[in-house]
């Protein structure tokens, strides 16, 4: 293929060639896990940092206002500014508070985040890990995340976080089921649920085109569902502002306070870089079947800028609905799931079956 | 056998619990304390504590006089305290059988109209805020910034402005005031279809606000809630139709009521109070006559020994003065209802039965300011 010369695979087999070689096996192995963990780590700062200053940015942008724009060129230090604050700020423990739990809760919110992203395919070659239950890995690891906000809620020993950590486990555990079914959809259209093999398949069409209307169905549903998921937009009842102060995370402060913050962006990053890889072909060019010529154009666009320009466009979608739309309450939203997307999303599954059984797809 | 022992099991569901919504929290928008009893998330009761920020405005009127007053009155319902000037000093003239010239109603009318925009305009804001969009906060304080301009332009401040005094006003108004007016009128007028894309039309808007806290005509007259509040439960008592002040007899506009009584009903008078506010002040500004923008008043203001009252339509309702005097330069008491007050003390009739979100939402349009609750 014409983008063989963004391959990672073979820069990762001669960096793995060279450890087995100098190492023995266990060292070696050693030293491979702890190369991928720091990079994620890196990783996972500077999305989140960055993912910090785009969204002040796009919402000042959105409300008439400048943005940070005093540390650094366009305040693009702000957040490093921010973050080093939070590092230093005092940690408010509470009295009558679960110790144990209260201290655990972040940590399992952001593990559950930095978990599934190990799973995202980011070019080709570029994968920590690829599964072949890649999808259900991720829908299982990623849904981990509410038991460290109910566990947060429930152990600051204050109303409104308890109220804020009833929402979020009322609306995941329904959300999760529209997340899962909108990806099963595509999984019929896919035949697999290995990130590779999908993003493969997608090489002479992406699969919101290939799939027709249900496929952009299961976008649209997966979208919604995913900002459910995430507690943002107008879907933040957990944390709900203006009405349950902070919500789970009221009683939080200092670094455990970024923690749930820095969560919330990676999960934000997390499910539209789902969303980009399958839907809108991950890493793989815009690719139209007989066009020869465009299509080598596109292959000389590097896949990673591909990548993150789908999931740049899907994170900057989910910012729009959060400066844009009002709080929904919570029996609406549960209406909303359990009433509209649900139904919709079953009925699309059996459209999208039957589709591919008649053979009616790209 | 199994022995079947009977604990006393309690119900969790049906234990209530209270939370304190305030002094600190973002919905009061300002040091209002709610207690609310909570089962699970519907509100069972509620219960407003005011007195956080009392400051004895009434007590203090008794040691001041009467020009003094007037700047106490600003700092009650500090987003119209043009209108509150108003109301002591209709007050003051109508003790004294003062005529005031054509000039000061006009102006007076226009100011007060103007005052009314920019309160509604943050009302919108925090409105838009409190159902969680944030955006609309931004949008609505940049509009008001406009208003604010013209009023530091001619009156030298931007919220407490002080300007009315008894017979007339504090100075004449800027020689720009009329032309920036007009150049509002036309910028806002565009602005507020923004609004009503923004927010009015928004579906999730309409859902959380349809058929939430609706209160009859018949509680909103016995809780006397009065204003947009009022109207929106179809109790008609627009003061400047009902009892004209200024020049309100001269201008052509309609009292805004409807009968639905929710939150919407309320949301929508407000919007459509400011696009006729802009139709009154359309047909005044280029009529504003010439003459002196004050009349000739003693230097000490004694009220003839009596009882007084006069009402105003603030921005938020009904807003009446009552004064007793001994016939001293100072009032003998001096009592402000104040619509706010009035319209709090439906929030526990109204919420019961509701969720916290529509205990917000309710709170958010009713528009109650608390100093305007505690004086």
């Amino acid at each position: 293929m014409a983008f063989s010369i963004y391959d990672f695979t073979s820069f990762n087999q001669s960096i793995d060639k060279l450890l087995y070689d100098s190492l023995p096996p266990f060292w070696a192995l050693i030293i491979e896990m702890t190369i991928i963990g720091v990079v994620f780590l890196l990783f996972y700062a500077v999305v989140g940092l960055f993912l910090v200053y785009a969204e002040r940015k796009v919402c000042a942008f959105m409300q008439n206002r400048v943005g940070p724009n005093r540390v650094g060129p366009y305040g693009i230090f702000q957040t490093i500014a921010d973050f080093i604050k939070l590092l230093m700020k005092e940690l408010i423990y509470i009295k009558n508070a679960d110790k144990l739990l209260f201290n655990l809760a972040p940590f399992i919110v952001i593990i559950a985040s930095f978990m599934a992203i190990s799973a995202v395919p980011f070019a080709k070659g570029l994968h920590a890990i690829d599964f072949d239950i890649g999808i259900l890995y991720v829908i299982a690891v990623s849904s981990l995340g509410v038991v460290g906000i109910l566990l947060a809620g429930w152990s600051s020993n204050n109303k409104y976080s308890l109220i804020g950590a009833m929402r979020s486990g009322a609306q995941i555990v329904s959300y999760e089921l529209s997340v899962g079914l909108s990806l099963v959809t595509i999984i019929i259209l896919a035949g697999t649920m290995q990130f590779s093999a999908i993003v493969e398949g997608q090489a002479n069409g992406w699969f919101i085109f290939k799939g027709h209307i249900p496929a952009f169905i299961a976008f649209v549903v997966f979208l919604i569902a995913s900002t459910a998921e995430t507690n943002r937009g107008p879907f933040d009842l957990a944390e709900a502002e203006s009405e349950l102060t902070a919500g789970f995370h009221t009683e939080y402060s200092g670094i455990k306070f970024a923690f749930f913050f820095l969560a919330e962006y990676m999960n934000m990053f997390l499910v539209a870089s789902i969303a980009a890889t399958v839907f809108l072909g991950g890493w793989m060019p815009f690719h139209v079947s007989g066009w020869g010529g465009f299509n080598a154009v596109m292959d000389f666009i590097p896949p990673l800028i591909w990548y993150f320009g789908k999931t740049a466009f899907i994170i900057f979608l989910m910012m729009w609905f959060k400066w844009t739309f009002p709080r929904l309450r919570i029996d609406q939203l549960l209406t909303l799931e359990w009433k509209y997307l649900l139904p919709i999303n079953l009925v699309n599954i059996l459209v999208m079956a039957f589709m591919v059984l008649m053979g009616w797809h790209f | 056998m199994k022995e079947v022992i009977n604990l006393p099991v309690k119900n969790i569901e049906e234990e209530e619990y209270h939370i304190n919504m305030g002094p600190q929290h973002p919905s009061t928008h300002g040091v209002l304390r709610l207690v609310v009893s909570l089962q699970g998330e519907i509100v069972k009761s509620l219960k407003p504590h005011c007195g956080y920020i009392h400051r004895g405005i009434e007590k203090m009127c008794e040691k001041d006089t009467y020009p003094q007053i007037i700047h106490l009155t600003d700092r009650m319902d500090y987003l119209s305290a043009h209108i509150n000037n108003h109301a002591v000093c209709l007050l003051v003239e109508k003790a004294l059988e003062v005529e005031v010239p054509e000039r000061v109603k006009y102006i007076r009318t226009i100011v007060d109209e103007l005052n009314r925009i920019a309160s509604h305009q943050l009302w919108w804001c925090s409105f838009g805020m409190d159902m969680g969009g944030l955006t609309c906060f931004f949008y609505g304080l940049r509009d008001r910034e406009k208003i604010l301009d013209i009023f530091e332009e001619s009156f030298g401040s931007r919220l407490l402005h002080s300007y009315y005094t008894p017979g007339g006003l504090m100075m004449d108004i800027h020689p720009d005031f009329q032309k920036n007016v007009k150049v509002f009128i036309k910028y806002f007028r565009k602005k507020i279809k923004d609004y009503d894309d923004l927010l009015s039309g928004n579906v999730i808007m309409q859902l959380r606000t349809k058929g939430v806290g609706v209160i009859s005509k018949e509680d909103a007259i016995s809780f006397g809630m009065t204003g947009p509040t009022g109207r929106g439960s179809g109790f008609s008592c627009d003061v400047r139709k009902h009892h004209p002040y200024g020049v309100y007899e001269k201008v052509q506009f309609n009292e805004i009521v409807r009968t639905e009584g929710d939150t919407l009903a309320r949301y929508l008078n407000r919007m459509d109070e400011m696009r006729e506010s802009m139709n009154i002040i359309e047909q005044l500004i280029d009529n504003i006559p010439a003459g002196d923008y004050t009349a000739k008043m003693k230097a000490v203001i004694k009220l003839p020994a009596g009882e007084y009252f006069q009402r105003v339509e603030s921005a938020r309702g009904e807003l009446g003065v009552y004064v007793v005097s001994d016939g001293n330069k100072t009032p003998f008491r001096m009592k402000f209802r104040t619509p706010s007050f009035s319209n709090l003390s439906t929030l526990d009739y109204v919420s019961r039965g509701c969720k916290i979100a529509d205990l917000v939402a309710i709170g958010a349009s009713m528009d109650y300011v608390i100093p305007d609750i505690d004086r």
